[in-house]
């Protein structure tokens, strides 16, 4: 097996195990706490009986190691079991959820990924000039800033006062037409590209003068190229593998970004139900949930890796 | 003067340095400096580091490296002042008429694209030949820098080859597109000597087929000598002195010229060996954890107290894993050290602290051998308090003491190590190994990091201590020079093995076998036409072809 | 020393909020959850500068009671932090070995998952008050200091003045405290600025998320999601604990950055 191979079964195996070892940390985080599930869904004025009602429908008189590989293996099929609250199929109200938070993320990251590579390369471009310096304020007060602030300040003004768009996406449905989604979506994409678009552009302009200041770019100099031609064939393939590690890095952030938001413009994605969830003890959908969010954040990290590894010229070309 | 190519009239140059929390300044660091270049005729600039010879080298191409700036004087390269010329006809000077060789060629080359191709780049960009031709001609080049399977080496990538190939393909790259003046900067400080000399070679011999002109910049006087017809010498910005080659080597007008030119020329008498050695290394065997070859193989060597053993090889000899095994910071797997008449524990943690006096060791980097938040008095005062129990008045006594032993004086005692030069560094480091009043300090690489004044302070330095405190040296370095200075006796080593070993005068006299001879050969010597000479009589390879 | 008028504001804001902090019951006009007015949401006026909130009560009042649970939770779970995870990441380095390995898988795992969602699945069982909320923030983010304090301590640990201690034959503690320490501190201090902005941020979405600090009491984040409903409204209460927020953050991330250089560059901070 030629090592880029080995590299590569490497990192996904890892991942996979990571995947596992997460599932593992989720499930135990809910019963070896010193908390009891029963308890808190019920309260603390709950009758013994209802308690151990409750207990025996949880299943939480099995042993713990049984009771998780009925859940992986039911995780494994896609069965994430029902809601304790509501009764229904978990797997089906995520479902449509996570379709919705994807489009979100999605629209997002079209909009982020390129406008950040773009104005990184900018800031490299007009560096200690102002652009740059305005790029790193707006990236100093962009990361001190909550994500509702945004979302909150987007909604006052251009929402309610200016009534450019929809306050809320609350009126989202999956099945309108695309212009109609999109125009209910508009503040919360803007409020997630925002988020990421600091973070973004920061570290790809870090990544990319990293690239400028080695000595091969100062031999392509010497060698009177032009500005274009020294980032097109020189900066540019030694560029691609940190600057997806950026873009991963930051997709990863969104996942994270879009559970405020989806609170804030009550849209009816992932985030939202995780939270609603969390506040109800509702605690096989919370499970369910941290799961799905964990696989997409290391799945995004397994990718940049990938990527990293392919784009290494001392692996893609052994002695 | 229709031959002249390049001439440079009152050049300066200055840069922003950022001193911390103070708003950025402007300083100078060529103060105006004056020389002309004809067709074919090599020029080299030497100097320390500071000098500003890279500097100079860079702005014939119209170039200032990060934060440095061309702020006055003219820079005439084929009739036109460069620093004048539209930003266009800056291309067309760089890698068209002047091309530019690096100290270190595998950072200088893209390590995402074939070596070929970076070769070509410049000769086809500027539209001097086609592709066809321009392969050619780097195949051909290839051919005469003495490169391996010259036709397909193109075809590798730059970490697919070895430093001292990868230098020549530079070279190869700097003289393709048919240029009028190469700058070669240091091109071959960074390889292993024997490594250098045919580099060297390969470098003079292209110059001269090509007839194409060269600036040749080095810290190293005799490297310049062999390959220069004009030698400029240069310290802090200035010129020292500009003349023909033979005159400066042979004939310095100016006081730090004659320096440069008789440095390690220290005499040192060889001393006898007595009749108890001080330390017996025996049948040493050693590797590192985790890997599976041995980096030493039945290392024997003896050293004799108030004497200085020369431990001399290229890098991965395994001279430096010498001293850690010594140190007792790699156990051996196999062997045994005797010091002082004592069996030393192969183990540090379970020596005892009497052995750990009576063994020093000093850094080749004193910069990172010295704690940056500990003061000069701290950084001595330190062992006289763990290994003597000084305390207070008499303990900063001791270190004024040293302080003048390392000729510096008590003025430094609460100085940081970020507040000294290069040379004093080394000499607190001296000061703090000497305050434990050994029998043995381990000197690893101690001046190669060093300007050679400043290195040749240190060794006399050494020297002196010796007499004065008959302490046993273990030196280690790759600089058969400094070998020659201090040694009393000397083992060579190759490839984990001691190739040679016995009293100076036993492994400097012939026959040689073929690494000695090939390692002594290499040195540079402070003569021209050495470097004919040498190649003319070599009897093996270097290593790193 | 020259301190740079951008570190100099950060620096009297970061002073400004903790002195509104800790003197915050001598401070308020009114008290934390006293209702003081029939009318909810009521603009600014002389006896209640920020209006009302949505149940009528002063929002001055509540910000500056709101500020103090903010700093508070946030100061008190940085030094957690700070104190688990350098400790761990000093001993780790140290000692090497499969201590190392252990923690540092450990550590590993847990960054795997963002914290927030680690953080509301541990809430879903747990009792949501101010000593666990402060607990679990602490302990998720000392993974973070983990990491940066093992990976300062294994530099400086290669380095040859350590060797040079070594060979001394001095012990594990002047090594550790008198090499080690010195030269580590600069880059965590710093670090200590940005985790205790990330603590900030993290209490506030929490109990923005309804899962931290819960009503009667409230911080920042919490007054936002009281007031939020009003927004709709073209109401604009729940931009002024944000706002605060945001400006706390940007005052320390100032101060913050400016240690940062000032340490980098500091004589001697090379090692």
């Amino acid at each position: 097996m030629s090592p880029i191979v080995r590299l590569l079964a490497q990192r996904i195996a890892l991942s996979l195990l990571l995947l596992f070892l997460v599932s593992v940390l989720i499930f135990a985080g809910t019963i070896i706490l010193p908390g009891d599930v029963a308890q808190s869904i019920l309260g603390q004025s709950a009758t013994p009986e209802a308690l151990a009602n409750l207990r025996a429908e949880l299943g939480l008189n099995e042993p713990p190691v049984a009771r998780y590989f009925s859940w992986l293996g039911g995780v494994l099929q896609g069965d994430l079991g029902t809601a304790l609250t509501s009764g229904q199929d978990i797997a089906e109200s995520i479902g449509k959820r996570l379709g919705n938070t994807l489009f979100l993320a999605f629209w997002s990251a079209i909009i982020a990924v390129p406008l950040a590579i773009f104005l990184g390369l900018l800031a490299v471009r007009y560096r200690e000039r102002w652009p740059d310096k305005l790029i790193s304020a707006i990236t100093l007060a962009s990361i001190s800033v909550p994500e509702f602030l945004i979302g909150y300040i987007l909604m006052f003004f251009i929402g309610v006062k200016l009534r450019l768009f929809s306050p809320t996406a609350i009126s989202y449905r999956a099945d309108a037409d695309l212009f109609t989604k999109l125009e209910a979506i508009a503040l919360p994409v803007a409020v997630l590209t925002l988020v990421v678009l600091a973070h973004m552009m920061r570290m790809t302009r870090a990544a990319i003068l990293n690239v400028m200041q080695s000595s091969y770019i100062e031999t392509a100099e010497l060698k009177g190229l032009r500005m274009f031609t020294i980032i097109w064939k020189h900066a540019f393939p030694n560029s691609i593998a940190p600057i997806v590690n950026v873009v991963m890095l930051n997709l990863a952030y969104l996942v994270v970004g879009v559970v405020v938001v989806e609170v804030v413009f009550v849209y009816p994605g992932m985030g939202g139900y995780l939270v609603d969830h969390v506040s109800k003890r509702d605690v096989p959908v919370v499970q369910a949930c941290g799961l799905i969010f964990a696989a997409v954040y290391i799945g995004l990290n397994m990718i940049a890796d990938v990527v990293s590894i392919l784009a290494n010229p001392r692996l893609r070309h052994p002695k | 003067m229709t031959d002249t190519l390049v001439k440079v009239r009152g050049l300066k140059i200055g840069a922003t340095i950022y001193p911390p929390g103070e708003k950025p300044q402007a300083i100078e660091i060529v103060h105006g400096v004056d020389f002309d270049l004809e067709k074919g005729k090599v020029l080299g600039l030497i100097g320390e580091s500071g000098a500003g010879k890279s500097t100079i080298g860079l702005a014939s191409m119209a170039y200032g490296r990060g934060g440095v700036e061309i702020t006055g004087g003219e820079v005439w390269i084929n009739g036109r002042n460069v620093l004048q010329s539209s930003p266009g006809d800056v291309r067309a000077l760089r890698g068209g008429e002047v091309t530019y060789v690096s100290q270190s060629a595998a950072a200088s080359f893209n390590p995402a694209k074939q070596i070929m191709e970076q070769v070509t780049e410049a000769a086809i960009g500027h539209g001097k030949f086609s592709k066809k031709q321009a392969e050619e001609r780097a195949v051909n080049f290839f051919r005469k820098l003495g490169l391996p399977d010259p036709e397909n080496i193109g075809k590798r990538y730059p970490h697919q080859v070895s430093g001292g190939q990868l230098q020549r393909c530079m070279t190869a790259l700097a003289l393709c597109p048919e240029p009028d003046l190469v700058v070669f900067d240091e091109p071959t400080t960074a390889l292993d000597v024997t490594t250098q000399i045919d580099v060297l070679a390969a470098i003079k011999d292209a110059i001269r087929d090509t007839g194409v002109a060269a600036l040749y910049i080095t810290h190293d006087l005799a490297v310049v000598a062999q390959v220069s017809d004009d030698i400029m010498v240069l310290r802090h910005g200035n010129m020292v002195e500009y003349g023909a080659t033979d005159q400066i080597i042979n004939h310095p007008a100016e006081e730090y010229t004659k320096a440069l030119v008789s440095v390690r020329s220290i005499q040192h008498e060889e001393k006898q060996p007595t009749d108890e050695p001080l330390l017996t290394v025996r049948n040493i065997t050693a590797r590192y954890k985790g890997t599976a070859f041995d980096v030493l193989h039945d290392v024997n060597v003896e050293l004799h107290p108030g004497q200085t053993l020369a431990v001399v090889g290229e890098s991965g000899s395994g001279k430096s894993t010498l001293a850690r095994v010594i140190t007792g910071l790699l156990p051996p797997r196999d062997g045994q050290i005797n010091f002082a008449g004592r069996t030393l524990s192969p183990d540090l943690p379970t020596r005892s602290k009497e052995d750990l006096r009576e063994l020093q060791m000093i850094y080749q980097m004193a910069d990172v051998a010295m704690n940056p938040r500990q003061t000069v008095g701290t950084i001595i005062g330190r062992p006289l308090e763990f290994y003597f129990g000084l305390k207070g008045e008499a303990k900063r006594k001791r270190i004024a003491e040293l302080l003048e032993e390392i000729e510096m004086g008590d003025g430094f005692i609460d100085r940081y190590p970020a507040e000294l030069s290069g040379g004093q560094k080394q000499r607190v480091c001296i000061a703090r190994a000497l305050a434990a009043k050994p029998r043995l300090i381990i000197c690893d690489e101690v001046t190669s990091a060093l300007d050679p004044l400043v290195a040749d302070g240190i060794l006399k330095l050494l020297l002196d201590l010796q007499k004065v405190e008959d302490v046993a040296y273990l030196f280690i370095t790759h600089d058969l020079a400094t070998v020659k200075a201090i040694a009393d006796s000397i083992a060579v080593m190759y490839q984990g093995k001691v190739q040679r070993y016995g009293s100076k005068s036993q492994v400097l006299t012939p026959p040689y076998d073929d690494y000695t001879d090939l390692l002594l050969s290499s040195v540079p010597e402070m003569k021209i036409g050495w470097l004919e000479d040498v190649i003319s009589n070599r009897k093996m390879e270097s290593a790193g072809n | 020393m020259r301190i740079p008028p951008a570190a100099l504001i950060g620096l009297f804001f970061t002073t400004l909020y903790f002195l509104i902090a800790i003197f915050a019951p001598v401070l308020a006009p009114y008290g934390m959850a006293e209702v003081v007015s029939r009318d909810i949401w009521a603009p600014s006026s002389a006896e209640h500068w920020l209006g009302t909130d949505n149940l009528g009560r002063d929002l001055l009042s509540r910000m500056i009671y709101g500020g103090r649970t903010t700093i508070f939770i946030a100061t008190t779970a940085t030094v957690i932090s700070f104190v688990t995870g350098s400790i761990l990441g000093f001993f780790a380095a140290v000692i090497g070995g499969w201590v190392d390995q252990a923690l540092s898988r450990l550590v590993d795992l847990i960054m795997s998952i963002p914290s927030l969602i680690l953080a509301l699945v541990v809430l879903s069982v747990m009792p949501i008050t101010v000593p666990v909320l402060i607990l679990i923030m602490g302990l998720l983010d000392a993974t973070r200091v983990f990491r940066l304090a093992r990976a300062v301590a294994v530099d400086i640990n290669v380095m040859d003045y350590v060797e040079a201690a070594k060979l001394r034959g001095e012990g594990r503690a002047w090594i550790i405290f008198r090499e080690i320490l010195p030269n580590a501190l600069s880059p965590l201090v710093a670090e200590m600025g940005l985790r205790f902005i990330f603590m900030v941020l993290f209490i506030s979405t929490l109990s923005f998320l309804g899962l931290g600090v819960q009503p009667p009491g409230a911080d920042w984040g919490g007054i936002v999601k009281e007031n939020a409903d009003g927004i709709n409204y073209g109401i604009g209460a729940a931009l002024y604990p944000a706002i605060a927020i945001a400006t706390l953050a940007i005052s320390v991330n100032l101060v913050a950055d400016w240690v940062l250089n000032r340490t980098t560059s500091l004589k001697g901070g090379r090692g």
